[in-house]
């Protein structure tokens, strides 16, 4: 696959038939936490693009210039959560100061990505499928764009399941978990697109 | 001696960290398609959670408190390196089966909850009780799923033949049967539950510094974030 062709597989990929949460599994707790709104889902799916798509450019430099050449690549997951940690307090503080209407939008949602498991992930993934710079970026980018879309697809079915009256037993979070496993059922529908779509 | 039963006996039914607390689904859903793996994440978390509650029980007077969470993460991180370091080497099926999900053993809200909740303000002996019963706790949880949807969804026990090949329900073993069978074992709790008089009540296992992991986290809620208080203060 050519430079150009790479970026939008890897796109649609991670939006659609890789999608982290409703197809891999991670970030399901801020999930199935945050997504009682639309709008709040939409705040911090901003937030998780922004940055997913910072950390993966700083740890891909991270690891490429500190420490590849200090041989010390097995401390991965260490210092990766500690530049993901570190990078949401800078963004933080540097939004607050220099962009005040981001971060009033996004700032609310800021402290709670550092332990979203789906940022370590897609920092690690990067490494793992040994991405270029700009692969990187686009992996970051597109992966939080599918947790945008799952989480603002999500709210949408909580919404409609507010009206619904389930079994007692079922009544508050097993009903959201069916939900769930139904609004994942029609991501199963893309498996394979991708494959073809970029032969 | 009875307290500390109790310390015990704590994680693994009246506060369960994944059916009381709500902490770490991820890796539930994820990893409960096969027993083996589910054991192997158990084993692997209880030792994580054991040895990091230790340490920073052990460090807890020494920690300053403002830069606690970061001293917190790279202590679990450490930990979690060696398991995968080992896991690596000896085990490399379960490696393999486990992917990224041991990697984020770092991240997983159980951990740092405890850390939070009870090792930084409890003794040595406590809190490695602790860590161990809701390692404990967490392993039964996952696999007593992994049993059903691995019996269910691929016919198999342990890789043994149960059911007849083309009699399974695949989907259980896919992603929407993490959410179904996740969902499917609240409701049986929460039915339980009510059957002997008592209310399902969801605790929050941690102080809401974490952030990102259960459902009842106030935190979550916008309004209620510290940033937002404070913002209303300044309004009014």
């Amino acid at each position: 696959m050519t430079g150009a062709a790479k970026l939008l597989f890897i796109t649609f990929t991670m939006v659609f038939t890789e999608n982290y949460v409703l197809v891999q599994f991670l970030a399901i707790c801020p999930f199935l936490g945050v997504s009682k709104k639309v709008d709040s889902s939409l705040g911090m799916s901003g937030a998780v693009i922004f940055v997913m798509t910072l950390a993966s450019m700083v740890t891909w430099v991270i690891y490429k210039y500190v420490m590849i050449p200090l041989n010390i690549t097995y401390l991965s997951t260490i210092i990766f959560i500690l530049v993901i940690a570190a990078l949401v307090q800078f963004v933080e503080i540097v939004l607050k100061k220099f962009i005040k209407p981001l971060y009033e939008a996004l700032g609310v949602y800021l402290p709670l990505i550092t332990t979203n498991c789906a940022v370590l992930a897609v920092t690690l993934l990067n490494i793992s499928e040994e991405y270029t710079f700009l692969q990187s970026a686009v992996n970051g980018f597109s992966a939080g764009l599918g947790f945008g879309l799952a989480l603002v697809l999500f709210s949408g079915v909580r919404m409609a399941l507010k009206k619904a009256k389930p079994p007692k037993c079922f009544e508050g979070l097993p009903i959201t978990l069916v939900a769930a496993a139904l609004t994942s059922m029609t991501f199963m529908g893309f498996a394979g697109i991708a494959e073809n779509l970029f032969k | 001696m009875k307290n500390k039963l109790k310390i015990f006996t704590n994680g693994l039914f009246k506060e369960n960290p994944v059916l009381i607390l709500l902490l770490g689904c991820c890796s539930v859903l994820a990893i409960s398609v096969t027993v083996s793996g589910a054991i192997g994440m158990g084993l692997a978390m209880t030792f994580v959670l054991v040895c990091s509650n230790a340490v920073i029980s052990l460090l807890r007077k020494v920690i300053p408190d403002k830069v606690r969470i970061p001293c917190f993460i790279v202590v679990i991180a450490a930990f979690v390196t060696l398991v995968q370091m080992v896991v690596e080497a000896y085990l490399p099926d379960l490696y393999e089966s486990l992917g990224i999900f041991l990697a984020l053993i770092v991240v997983n809200c159980i951990i740092l909850g405890r850390a939070e909740m009870f090792a930084s303000k409890n003794s040595l002996g406590d809190s490695v009780l602790d860590g161990l019963g809701m390692g404990i706790g967490y392993t039964l949880v996952i696999v007593a799923m992994a049993v059903v949807r691995e019996l269910i969804g691929s016919g198999t026990l342990l890789g043994y033949r149960i059911i007849p090949e083309g009699y399974q329900i695949g989907i259980l073993v896919q992603t929407p049967g993490g959410f179904l069978m996740f969902g499917i074992f609240m409701a049986v709790l929460i039915y339980v539950l009510g059957k002997h008089g008592k209310k399902f009540e969801p605790k929050i296992g941690c102080d809401g510094k974490c952030g990102a992991c259960s459902e009842n986290c106030r935190i979550r809620d916008v309004n209620e974030t510290p940033a937002a208080l404070k913002e209303q203060e300044v309004q009014s």
